[in-house]
Formats: C-alpha cells, structure tokens, sequence
C-alpha cells in the first residue's frame, strides 16, 4: 500500500504561558495525536475551543501560530518529515502542497486588492501557472464553487461581495495551485445556515472533483458528518475518539462524543396561553440619519413566563427590536406595553421600575463585564441601584444569586477575566436575575459558547425561568436552540415577522418559503443529509 | 522591591532624588538662590561643586533652585492639563453629538495654532507670573490629552458593559467614573509620564526665550539662556540644566513604562 498522503504521529506542540505575577511555564497544547491522511480522503477534527483542533490543523504545515512550538513527534507529508523542516523549504511546500482557509474570510483578504490578484498569487509566487493559467483556473473554480459571474467576479473587491460569498472565494484561493492538502479551518462557522449550506456543499463538491485531501475544522458535529470521510473528537489538547464519520455518529464509543452526538436534545413543551408581559404593536423604527426602516410594522407578544424566540439571518433585524424594545432605539411608529403599561420608546422617558423589569444579557459575555470590576460588583450593583442593598446584606444576595447560577462560593471576588466562557455568561445571567426582571432580553446568548456550554446555559435558563417566572425575548439564528427553549416563535426576515405563532404552528407545514429554507437549511447530526436537501431543492429549482 | 526590573529601578531613584531635590531645595542648596558669591564662570570647586555662573552665583544652588521652579510648573500644568483634558475627553465621548462636536471643534481650533506660538502670544499680553504659566501651558496641552481620552473613551463606550449601565439608569458620571474610567487608566498614565516631559521641555523653552519663569527665580531654560555665552569660551554651565532635563526626562519614562506594563497585567486587565 502506498504511503498516506499526511501521516501525523505522536504529535505534541507547547507554548509559553505568562500568567500574571508568576513566572512563565510551558503548557502542552497537544499531546500524543496520531492521524493518517490519504489522498483525497476528508478528515474532521472536531472539539470545543481549546481542543487544540487548529493548533493540530496548522502543525500540518509546520506551522505553529505567536510561541507555539511543534516539540515532539513527525509530521510527515508525502513522505517526508517536515516537523523540523527549515523555513526556505517550508516556504516551497506552503502554498505549493498545503493551503488554508481561514474562519473569518472578510479579516482574511487584503481589502486593498482585486479578489483575482489574490486568488492566483500563490500560483504565481510559486511558478506552478502563468497568469493567464491561473486565471483560466480560478474563473473555472469560481464556477465551480457557485460564484455569481464567475467571470468577472475577480474583478471586484473583497468588500463588494457577501460573506459567503467570500468563504467561497478563498476556497478558491486555496485549491487555485493544485495543492495536496487543504486545511478548513471553520470555514463556515461565521456564516447564516441558508449561507452555511451552500458553502458546505460548494466545498464537498470543490473537495470531490478536485481530488484534494482536506482537514476540516469545526465545533459542529453535524456539519462535519456532511464532508467528512473520517473524524477525529478532540478534548484539551489529547484524541477522545478517532473513527470513520459512520461509526462516530452511530455509534460513538466514549461518553464525550456521545455528548455531542446528542447536544440539543432538551425536550421542551409549549406553555398553555397566560397573561401578556409584553406587546409589541405596528412598531417601526429607522436608525437616525437614514431613510430606511430596518424594522416594518412588527406585532409580536409575549406572555408572562414564556419564551418568545426571535429567528432570522443576521441583518434580519432581531437585534434592532431588542433596541427598540429596550429604548436604545426609539420607535418612529407604534407602541409597545409592558406589564401592563405603555414603555416610553425613549430610554431617558422611562421609570427606575420599567427599567429593572427589562433586563438585557448579551452575545459576548467578555465585553459585557466590566474587566476592572469584581464578579460581586457587576451582579451587586443592581442590588444597590434597585433595591439599595449594601454591605453584608448586599454581599448575601450576591452569593445566592451565585448559587442559584450553579456558581457557588468562591467566585464572588474573582475579575471576569479568571472566569471560563460559560461561567462569564452565567454571571451575565445573574446580573440580570438580580434586578428581579419581569423580562429578560437574551441576545444571541449561546451563539459564542461551545454545544455542551451552550446546553448547560440554556438548560440553566428554562430553570430559571420555571423558579422566577420570568419571561424571555430569545434572539438567536440558531434554530435548535429555538427548538430546545421556546414557546412561542417569531420569524424574521428584511425587517419584518414573516411568520409568527406558537412553537408548534411555526413548526409544522404548511410553510412559507423563508422559513422552509431556514428549517431546512439547519445541519442535521446525519450522514448524507446534506445531498438529500440540495437534491430536493434542485428538483424544487426545476419544478419551478 | 521585588519583581521591579532594573530599568525601572533606576527610573525610579533618578525621579526620585529630583523630586526630593525639588522639595528640599531649602535645605540642600549650599548659597542662596541669587546671591553672587563668586567670580564669573569659575570652574568646579571645592565650594562650588558645579562651578559659578555668568554673575557669580553658585551654579549647583541655582540648579537645585531652578529644579523646584520647573518640575513645581510642570507637574502643577501637567495634572491641570489631564484634569481639565481626560474630563472632558470623557464627556465628548460618553454624551456624543453636539457636544462632541463642540468640544473637538474646539480643540481642533486650538490645536491648528502652534502652541509655543499661542503661548507666546498670550504671555506677552498677559503680567508672567507661575500661576498664569501654569495656567497656559495646562489649558493648551490639555487639547492632547482630551484627544487621546476621547479615543480611548469612545472604545469603551460603545462596550456593552457601558450599554448595560445605561439600561440600568445609572447616571453619566456614574459611567465615567465607574464603567470608563478604570479602564481608561493605563494609555492615560503612560501618556502623563510623555505630557510631564513636554511641560518640562514647555517651560524651559519658554524661559530660554524669555517669556517664563522670570529672573532673579531660576528655572533650567533660564540658567541656559544665561549661560549661553559661555558655551563660545568653553564654558560647559549652559549644558548642564539640558543634562538634568535629559535624564529626568529618561527617568520619568521608565518609571511610566513599568506604571503602564503593572497596570496592564493586573487581574482583569487588558492585555497582557
């Protein structure tokens, strides 16, 4: 048999860590990871942030992002050991045999420069084509990865066409000098689901006819069940489990991947009809200076202790109602009546009680904390500006507050900064909490955490919800969690609720045609999933 | 002492030992301030460590004298600039709008005007004594440091910390005080350390033309400028207030540098 295209043994990669006020100490990133690539086969690596799953991924190419050191092992690629390779062969072999592809695509492009230019540079740099081979190439690429006008596309500049359509671009960049390896680091993390599946199919179908062998990288479960041949779960650096995507989705062996298999299984029931909280009517807004309404005539209502989920793309305009709704962005038109009275669409207007009843949690839990201030002044504040608690009294309810978010004691004098992703978020929650809300406004709250913290949040807020009775607006693109939390559903789409109603209603037929993509375009934890949808909407396509 | 690394050490006794020259001036001055005890530029003695200047006045005494004089106007300009600057920096930044726009206008109005040139103009219509330096110099270099605060303020602003404190009521100079301010701290505080060093440099260049600290009080810009002639005889006194406004510029900013990496690096700060 001939010999794996990349063949990765006994990997293990370091760094040095500087904690503040101690000395600097080496840290292993990965230890003890082995893997076989052949040629045109995929391989997902897969695990939480800080698995060290790009680490794994760049250390393909011999590269170790600021400190970090390959230290052990071989890194073999088609036949060599390049672990310890100098950087003039390194230069050969980037770009020539290995290329990557960058999560965030609009910080990855040179905003000054043509998409062409930059597409064929690699090509160029290395005399693999001429120009007019390269661009021959990358216009059939564009092509083939479902560019509009393929043709002159590369003509224009990175800002002039869409996020996905970027993704696809830079794939395209990176199979443009033929290479033997492409590395997909998140390529599709950063977009909407309807953009999500067209990459991910445009991808697969770039990876079959090209012949290239791919690394693919990602936290989702369900997307790399669609393009890859096998997968590797990854947890802190080590191999949790490593099989064909098959027998990983099937039949997973260790209890970790079985999490993950089965992350977003919360069984939650509509709650019967109750007495509104909120009510939103006809309300439009438009942001000053422009002549636009991000927000037409939106009705939606909310009832007392339930969870009413905002569902749309970004851009979608779910985030401009929780303004509109919190007073940050005065309504132009329409009226808004919470708990029972009417909400001043200023913020200014409002009373000291309308604005403790709605409370707001945001998406990035590290910027909503202030780094300079204790975990027990950001949730005692509140207590103080509400309910003029102070000192030990204050201190008191600050920690049941802890232990009603599964914090415990211990953290009360900690700086965000020493907090995981998930416990900064529980301390957002809290914060919240403290003010005895009628209602919390949830922006995107679990779109930044890993699926197993995510669960752990959104379980933790159904508790919540049960114990305090206190109601939830759930923004969110992510439809398994609308699925997991909500009573009742509000879609969203250029500025209008295009379809709203109970969980049950939103979700069973008939449906329009935006939900039906969005339902449909949600990555299922199944093989083979992905060719059933584009074939049923191709045939749609065709019908049509 | 621990943990302070060697150049900050060193920052640190050379700012030190000026400052304390400043305050004891009094007690560690050999002669008095303008009293002529010796020959014209003698060179250094005995009894005249530094030798004596254009008139015969001990030139160490002067130097320790002239130190207080120009580090009192320099840190007093320095803290009225960062005062009067930082606050309504801050201001600009947390109300936006009109009163952004006033501010800066403002400031960029002041700033397209040179400031020693301002400065000269304004104290030569105006009697020169140290409160009104003092006075100048803080109100004209307090438009860099609203800039700079204003930047840095706008950043914070726009966090969602800041948007939550604003949903919760909570007043203006509650955000500015509590929200803006402690994480405003470590770019202003390497900036003072910069600022000090320009007031120094501000005020020597001011006296050296004439226009600052006036004679018989010492100031260094003023013993250069009265020993500037010498340097033509090779006579070295006119270089010896530039060594002291050298070092304690150098000094300054070692100290700032490691203020800044300190504050940076403490729990929950930015950066590392």
């Amino acid at each position: 048999m001939a010999e794996p295209l990349l063949t990765i043994e006994g990997l293990r990669i370091e760094a040095t860590a500087y904690p503040p006020g101690e000395p600097p100490r080496d840290v292993v990133l990965v230890e003890d990871v082995s893997f076989a690539l052949e040629k045109g086969k995929v391989l997902g690596l897969i695990g939480e942030s800080g698995a060290g799953k790009s680490t794994i991924g760049l250390s393909s190419m011999a590269y170790g992002r600021g400190g970090v050191r390959l230290t052990g092992g071989a890194i073999r690629l088609n036949g060599r050991d390049i672990r310890l390779a100098g950087s003039s062969d390194l230069r050969k072999l980037r770009g020539r045999e290995v290329t990557y592809v960058a999560q965030s695509a609009a910080a990855a492009f040179n905003p000054a420069l043509r998409l062409m230019d930059q597409v064929i540079e690699t090509s160029l740099r290395h005399g693999i084509l001429s120009k007019e081979a390269a661009e021959k190439r990358a216009i059939s690429l564009f092509r083939k990865l479902g560019l509009p006008n393929p043709e002159s596309i590369g003509r224009r500049y990175p800002h002039q066409v869409s996020g996905g359509q970027l993704q696809r671009v830079m794939t395209a960049m990176a199979l443009c000098p033929k290479p033997d390896l492409v590395i997909f680091d998140e390529p599709t993390t950063a977009l909407d689901v309807t953009t999500q599946i067209e990459v991910l199919a445009a991808i697969k179908e770039a990876i079959a006819d090209t012949g290239v062998a791919a690394l693919y990288i990602t936290h989702d479960l369900a997307v790399v069940a669609q393009v890859a041949d096998a997968i590797m779960v990854l947890r802190a650096g080590k191999k949790v489990e490593y099989g064909t995507t098959q027998q990983i989705i099937e039949t997973p062996r260790e209890d970790y991947t079985r999490a993950l298999v089965s992350v977003r299984s919360i069984d939650h029931k509509e709650k019967a009809e109750a007495e509104l909280v909120l009510s939103v009517r006809n309300v439009t807004a438009r942001y000053r200076g422009t002549n636009f309404d991000v927000l037409k005539n939106i009705n939606v209502d909310l009832p007392a202790g339930q969870t009413l989920a905002v569902v749309g793309e970004s851009g979608s305009g779910k985030s401009t109602l929780a303004r509109v709704i919190t007073g940050l962005l005065p309504a132009s038109r329409g009226e808004i009546n919470f708990a029972g009275r009417v909400l001043s669409p200023e913020l200014r207007a409002r009373s000291k009680d309308d604005l403790r009843e709605l409370q707001m949690i945001y998406q990035m839990a590290d910027t909503a904390m202030n780094p300079r201030q204790t975990v027990g002044t950001i949730i005692g504040r509140p207590l103080e500006f509400y309910f003029g608690l102070k000192g030990e009294a204050r201190r008191k309810r600050v920690q049941e507050l802890l232990d009603q978010i599964e914090m415990g004691s211990g953290y009360i004098d900690r700086y965000p900064a020493e907090l995981s992703g998930g416990q900064k978020q529980r301390v957002c929650i809290a914060r919240a909490l403290a003010a005895k809300p009628k209602l919390i406004i949830c922006d995107e709250v679990t779109s930044a955490l890993d699926p197993l913290v995510a669960d752990g949040i959104l379980k933790l807020l159904l508790e919540l919800q049960a114990q305090e009775h206190v109601a939830y607006l759930f923004i969110t693109h992510d439809l398994a969690t609308v699925r997991a939390i909500a009573d009742r559903i509000a879609v969203m789409y250029r500025g209008e609720v295009v379809r709203y109603g109970t969980k049950t209603d939103v979700l069973s037929p008939p449906f329009d045609d935006y939900t039906d993509l969005l339902l449909s375009s949600v990555p299922e934890m199944k093989l083979g999933w992905l060719e059933k949808v584009i074939e049923t909407r191709s045939m749609e396509a065709a019908g049509n | 002492m621990r943990g302070i690394p060697i150049s900050a050490l060193i920052g640190l006794v050379f700012t030190t030992a000026y400052f304390l020259a400043a305050i004891l001036a009094d007690l560690l001055a050999p002669y008095g301030m303008a009293e002529v005890v010796g020959g014209v530029w003698e060179p250094s003695s005995a009894e005249h460590w530094l030798g004596t200047d254009g008139i015969g006045r001990d030139l160490l005494s002067r130097m320790i004298y002239g130190g207080r004089t120009t580090i009192l106007v320099a840190t007093a300009a320095t803290l009225l600039s960062f005062t009067l600057g930082s606050v309504l920096g801050f201001l600009a930044a947390v109300r936006g709008g009109w009163v952004d726009q006033l501010l800066s206008r403002l400031v960029d109005l002041m700033m397209s005007i040179p400031s020693l040139i301002s400065a000269l103009v304004v104290l030569s219509v105006m009697p020169v004594t140290l409160p009104v330096l003092i006075l100048v110099m803080g109100i004209l270099d307090a438009t860099r440091v609203f800039r700079l605060s204003r930047a840095v303020a706008v950043d914070i602003a726009v966090m969602d910390y800041v948007e939550a404190a604003r949903l919760r009521g909570e007043r203006q100079g509650w955000i500015i005080a509590r929200e803006i301010l402690p994480n405003a701290l470590s770019p202003l505080v390497a900036e003072m350390g910069l600022r000090f060093i320009f007031m120094v440099l501000f005020i020597s260049t001011l006296s050296f033309l004439g226009l600052g600290v006036q004679p018989p009080l010492a100031d260094w810009g003023g013993i250069v400028k009265e020993n500037k002639d010498g340097i033509v005889y090779g006579i070295p006194a006119a270089l010896i207030p530039a060594v002291a406004i050298a070092t304690l510029a150098i000094s300054v900013n070692l100290v700032a540098d490691w203020v800044l990496n300190r504050t940076t690096s403490l729990k929950g700060g930015r950066g590392g």
